[in-house]
């Protein structure tokens, strides 16, 4: 088990030296159509062959990497601190200020968040920049993601406020903030942490999926959504291994992500 | 002897095109049709089913693009092009028995003309305020009399199928080659050959030779496909360029490019008065030799062979060089030029710094494209022409919306920059563009609604796509039509981009076959379709 803590911490940095470098190690710029080349396979000029408008897929890759990989891990941030704002002080509270929290939070959870997305994804300025585009895509993700991890923190303050420790706490003079930051904030912070690598995969998924049904990042800016764009039907890449890497980047990296959360300091 | 050599002959000749009358033609519907009503039909499935159970007084032969004779066997207009008189075929019956006479013509020319009815097949027919009014003469003779002149008007009976005035089936009783066998929501349709169709073939042979056509619902394109490689379907009657390239290079035998089709695809700014957009971006959207110079740096043949994969064509107007007799052959391609593009937004004010087009008044040439998010192709040709244009430093963002937000933005709200988009046409005859010519028009789409219109040349367009359509003079249409696509050409309303090519395919064991580049592409003929 050690070994694989290890491989997934060394895939990610792996990862993530080549989305932070991407600039220094992409052999070409993400955005140029090589327009004599498009769709070609893999070769020293474009180590994973080029896309269908003929801009160099390793390049793209690393680019697309650097975004999903940095804006996901923000995203998943915005929400587990929404979700600890809400669930933390709803089940600390309890009555009917956890009462209404849960209730508003049950009815988030049933909104159709892909069609919430959609709809924000419509109303953003056309002219918006690229980057401008996938902030405010990753920003709404952070936004309407947060319901899930709140009842989950929801459940463990409620436990908080009703165990002994409290009781103790109390017992011993401590009251109001330095109750919340001796106490509450120590008790709570595994799951918080737990809930923040969970969140991370699916953000990254999310945005793959509004990419895959083109309303996720904006060309010619590349994410892992843009790319697994490809691989739309079965024929797009029946033997054309090199079309899968993005998606094979993608997969590895969640699970790396899953096999940390596995370790015994960070599980519920 | 020589009887007997005829037989023989015959026989030849009826196996060797595997003349049968039990096969059974499966092809693919991309989604349930919503009705099987033939003047409610709006939706390409529902479409299908119509052409092959619905019998005409006229059809449009996809291949000669003449009018022919079906139920009619003659017809003639009058000179004012006001009305239209059929004789019609005797002893025709619909496929449950009932006999076909002039009172179906009448009672299918009301409903269709019925405003309760909204029947989008009877909008081609409504040329100006007042009823039409059929006048039944005998069994087999009518007259039908529009309130205004009606262009083109016998070919709009391609799309009229007759229905039983007295059938207690009532849509249900066809006089096409197939009728409504059986139907299971969500899974197939099918249909089976009419027993009292009329037509026969030239050896006196009853048709059509098929005995069923079977149509499963099948929305994955992946799906069908794999489904013709295997022999479950027979044809897919359009195909997009990916699908026909990878089916190009596994079964070479099944496809077929009938050459550039009549649909464009096409861009335009938002030329709308009260758009919310700055006034000076309306100000270069207003600009002839602003959209000019977009044009010119639009490399087409790049957008024809990387995006459309070689099966396109560049395009010139709003008429495909395909349709022979309406395109304007004066015009050429537009040549692609960014050099000249510049020189000519340098003349109108504009000029580079930085590396980047700024107006006269220093703001940043920077717009957005809209476009529909899915389609492949569009995407491809948006984010191609961003780069196109960013060699002239104008900077393009390329938005992806949902369907309904470009509907809303486009013809509501007005809030977008440019749209690209595409434009089907279903006829040779360009009159059925009016509606997006006229000013007044909803369809008129860089502009629309306009109470008056805004420029000479929008006027122009008015007057002559008018003209055309009350005149019945074929050669004075198409002096008309060559001046609107002239005035197009100059003024570029709509900057065309490319002309798809027809795309089909079809398993080798069909005969009778014969790819058009008009809608429905592959089976127009199917009476005539067998298979061995």
């Amino acid at each position: 088990m050690r070994t694989l803590h290890i491989a997934s911490i060394a895939l990610l940095l792996i990862v993530a030296f080549g989305a932070l470098f991407a600039d220094k190690v992409a052999p070409a710029s993400y955005a140029y159509q090589f327009r004599e080349a498009p769709n070609a396979s893999p070769s020293w000029t474009h180590p994973l062959g080029t896309d269908d408008l003929g801009r160099d897929r390793f390049s793209r890759t690393l680019y697309g990497t650097r975004i999903s990989l940095a804006l996901a891990p923000l995203a998943a941030l915005l929400s587990i601190v929404l979700a600890a704002m809400v669930g933390g002080i709803a089940g600390f509270l309890g009555g009917w200020p956890e009462r209404v929290a849960m209730a508003a939070t049950d009815l988030f959870l049933c909104l159709p968040w892909l069609f919430l997305l959609l709809m924000v994804r419509s109303l953003l300025p056309l002219n918006a920049a690229p980057l401008t585009s996938v902030l405010i895509t990753f920003l709404t993700l952070g936004l309407l993601g947060w319901a899930a991890a709140a009842r989950v923190i929801c459940t463990e303050a409620r436990e908080f406020r009703i165990s002994d420790v409290l009781l103790q706490a109390r017992a011993t003079g401590q009251h109001g903030w330095r109750l919340l930051a001796v106490q509450f904030v120590p008790k709570l912070r595994p799951v918080l942490l737990a809930q923040f690598l969970i969140s991370i995969p699916v953000f990254i998924l999310s945005e793959a999926n509004l990419g895959i049904l083109g309303m996720g990042v904006a060309e010619p800016l590349p994410s892992w959504g843009s790319l697994l764009r490809e691989l739309d039907s079965l024929s797009s890449f029946a033997g054309e291994w090199w079309k899968l890497v993005p998606l094979g980047l993608l997969v590895m990296v969640v699970t790396s992500f899953q096999v940390l959360l596995s370790r015994e300091d960070v599980a519920l | 002897m020589n009887k007997l050599a005829a037989v023989v002959a015959l026989l030849v000749a009826m196996s060797s095109r595997g003349w049968t009358q039990s096969g059974e033609l499966r092809l693919c519907l991309r989604a349930e049709p919503k009705t099987l009503n033939p003047m409610q039909v709006l939706d390409e499935p529902s479409e299908t089913i119509r052409y092959l159970t619905g019998g005409v007084l006229l059809r449009v032969n996809r291949v000669t693009q003449q009018v022919e004779p079906e139920l009619a066997t003659s017809w003639r207009v009058s000179k004012d092009g006001r009305s239209i008189s059929f004789k019609l075929r005797d002893h025709v019956f619909f496929s449950d028995g009932t006999p076909f006479t002039s009172a179906d013509v009448d009672y299918t020319v009301k409903q269709m003309m019925d405003p309760a009815m909204h029947s989008p097949t009877g909008d081609a027919f409504r040329s100006g305020s007042g009823e039409v009014v059929t006048h039944i003469i005998s069994p087999t003779e009518v007259t039908i009399t529009f309130p205004a002149p009606v262009a083109g008007v016998d070919r709009q009976f391609d799309q009229v199928a007759i229905m039983s005035a007295t059938s207690p089936k009532k849509e249900l009783a066809v006089l096409g080659p197939f009728y409504l066998a059986d139907r299971k929501s969500g899974a197939y349709v099918l249909l089976n050959r009419n027993p009292n169709y009329w037509k026969k073939d030239a050896m006196g042979r009853q048709l059509p030779y098929l005995s069923s056509v079977r149509l499963d619902v099948q929305p994955n394109r992946d799906i069908e496909t794999l489904k013709l490689r295997r022999g479950e379907i027979d044809l897919i009657n359009s195909i997009d360029a990916e699908f026909y390239d990878k089916l190009r290079g596994t079964s070479p035998q099944l496809v077929h490019d009938a050459g550039p089709s009549l649909d464009t695809e096409q861009m335009w700014f938002n030329q709308v008065a009260k758009a919310p957009i700055p006034d000076y971006k309306k100000a270069w959207f207003r600009s002839t030799a602003f959209r000019r110079a977009v044009s010119q740096a639009i490399n087409r043949a790049d957008l024809c062979r990387i995006a459309f994969l070689g099966r396109a064509t560049p395009a010139v107007g709003p008429i495909s060089p395909a349709n022979k007799f309406w395109f304007d052959s004066k015009l050429v391609t537009p040549r692609y030029d960014p050099d000249s593009a510049l020189r000519l937004l340098q003349s109108d004010g504009f000029h580079q710094q930085d590396g980047a087009l700024v107006d006269r008044t220093g703001n940043p040439v920077e717009f957005s494209i809209i476009t529909n998010a899915g389609n492949k192709y569009r995407e491809r040709m948006a984010t191609m022409i961003q780069q196109d244009l960013a060699k002239i430093g104008v900077k393009v963002n390329v938005v992806t919306l949902d369907f309904p937000s470009l509907i809303e933005r486009m013809s509501q709200t007005f809030q977008y920059e440019a749209v690209l988009l595409g434009l089907t046409n279903v006829d040779w005859d360009p009159n059925g563009q009016m509606n997006v010519w006229l000013s007044t028009s909803e369809n008129h789409q860089w502009n629309p609604k306009e109470s008056a219109p805004e420029t000479q040349w929008e006027a122009e367009l008015d007057r002559l796509v008018r003209e055309q359509a009350q005149s019945m003079d074929l050669k004075k249409r198409k002096r008309c039509f060559d001046r609107v696509q002239e005035i197009v050409y100059e003024q570029l309303p709509f900057i065309y981009l490319v002309n798809k090519n027809a795309l089909s395919a079809y398993s080798t064991s069909l005969t009778g076959v014969s790819p058009s580049i008009l809608r429905p592409q592959t089976y127009w003929n199917v009476e005539m379709i067998s298979k061995q």
